[in-house]
């Protein structure tokens, strides 16, 4: 499964983002689509393992889930209630015009500002 | 204790895509198409890529491949033998290929002498649908011995590709492959796949995926 290398990279480009020194990060929210080609629930156990010994290490992952929407010639934006049936669901016509749904993003990234304050302190003193 | 939420918004595959990107500039540059080749072990992709690559050649279509392997070498020197340059991406045991390891793997090739450079992913249908390699088109293989309902229990790999191709219809008999029952599981993923139904024994289909493959058409021309 290639959770673990999606996993390292959420890991590796949080940690590239964070100023330096890194500040605690307490948690860190990941888009995942259903056309992705992740599941969730390995996503979480590699995280797991790639977060330690990093900034990581005590950040919390949460997962949100993202549904396939496709771009109907006729209605518009419709979410499909399932990612095997690329029909859209008010007036039936096939559609494989994809807007939502194959998203693999950090969205925002928890940071403990008391930390970073002092942090800060112990710098300039 | 304070807590601050940052926004980052940043794919997580972010640099392989930037890879991916960089490479299909490079491939539109030297006007060589590339395919990347998806499926599971087991459907006849190395069979059916040795006779592409020797009907390229027969017909003088400038032809390589690049072949994803976890360890031995069997593939590459089998796809040797039709005549076409191979070079073989071994990937110690990683699940899928990745835009940054064909970049390494094309290092010393001439790409404006190609027509046609085929990309012979890691048999897997999970891990490399989430993969840009740059390609031109992703082809997804289905073999008749491996059941109809494939495409409904892969739809990230089949709604991501361009082209499915059908392996072994040689077999189809022996096998009852319900051809419309496959071919409706396909377009209820991919209602826009060109769907190409092959046999590596007889070499049916073989020129027809030639043709698809070493020529850009209008449909397959549109960003993935
Ligand atoms: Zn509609």
């Amino acid at each position: 499964m290639h959770e673990l290398s999606v996993a390292h990279a959420v890991v590796s480009t949080v940690v590239d983002a964070l100023p330096s020194p890194p500040p605690r990060v307490l948690g860190i929210r990941v888009r995942v689509g259903e056309l992705s080609g992740i599941v969730p629930r390995a996503l979480e156990f590699a995280y797991d393992v790639a977060a330690q010994d990093t900034p990581l290490a005590d950040a919390a992952l949460v997962i949100e889930v993202s549904p396939v929407v496709i771009d109907c010639p006729a209605c518009g934006p419709q979410q499909l209630a399932s990612t095997h049936d690329f029909r859209c669901p008010v007036c039936g016509t096939p559609c494989g015009a994809v807007i939502g749904g194959k998203e693999l993003e950090i969205l925002d990234v928890t940071l403990d500002d008391t930390c970073v304050s002092e942090d800060m302190v112990e710098v300039s003193a | 204790m304070t807590a601050r939420i940052v926004e980052l918004r940043k794919g997580v595959l972010e640099k392989n895509d930037l890879l991916a990107a960089g490479l299909r500039a490079q491939f539109a540059d030297v006007d060589v198409r590339v395919s990347n080749w998806v499926s599971s072990p087991g459907t006849g992709k190395t069979a059916l890529l040795e006779l592409l690559l020797a009907r390229a050649v027969e017909r003088g279509i400038v032809a390589a491949a690049l072949v994803g392997d976890c360890a031995t070498d069997n593939d590459a020197q089998r796809l040797a033998r039709s005549g076409a340059p191979v070079r073989q991406i071994v990937t110690e045991g990683m699940c899928h290929l990745e835009a940054d390891m064909i970049g390494e793997h094309l290092s010393g090739w001439d790409l404006r002498a190609l027509d046609l450079l085929v990309i012979e992913n890691v048999g897997n249908l999970v891990c490399p649908s989430s993969y840009d390699l740059g390609e031109d088109v992703r082809v997804a293989l289905l073999s008749v011995t491996e059941g109809e309902d494939k495409p409904v229990k892969y739809p990230q790999l089949f709604h991501s590709s361009d082209v499915v191709v059908v392996t072994k219809t040689d077999l189809a008999a022996a096998v009852e492959w319900d051809r419309d029952a496959a071919l409706a599981a396909v377009a209820a993923v991919n209602p826009d796949a060109t769907v190409v139904e092959t046999s590596a024994r007889t070499g049916a289909g073989i020129d027809d995926l030639l043709d698809l493959l070493s020529t850009r058409t209008p449909h397959l021309q549109e960003a993935p």
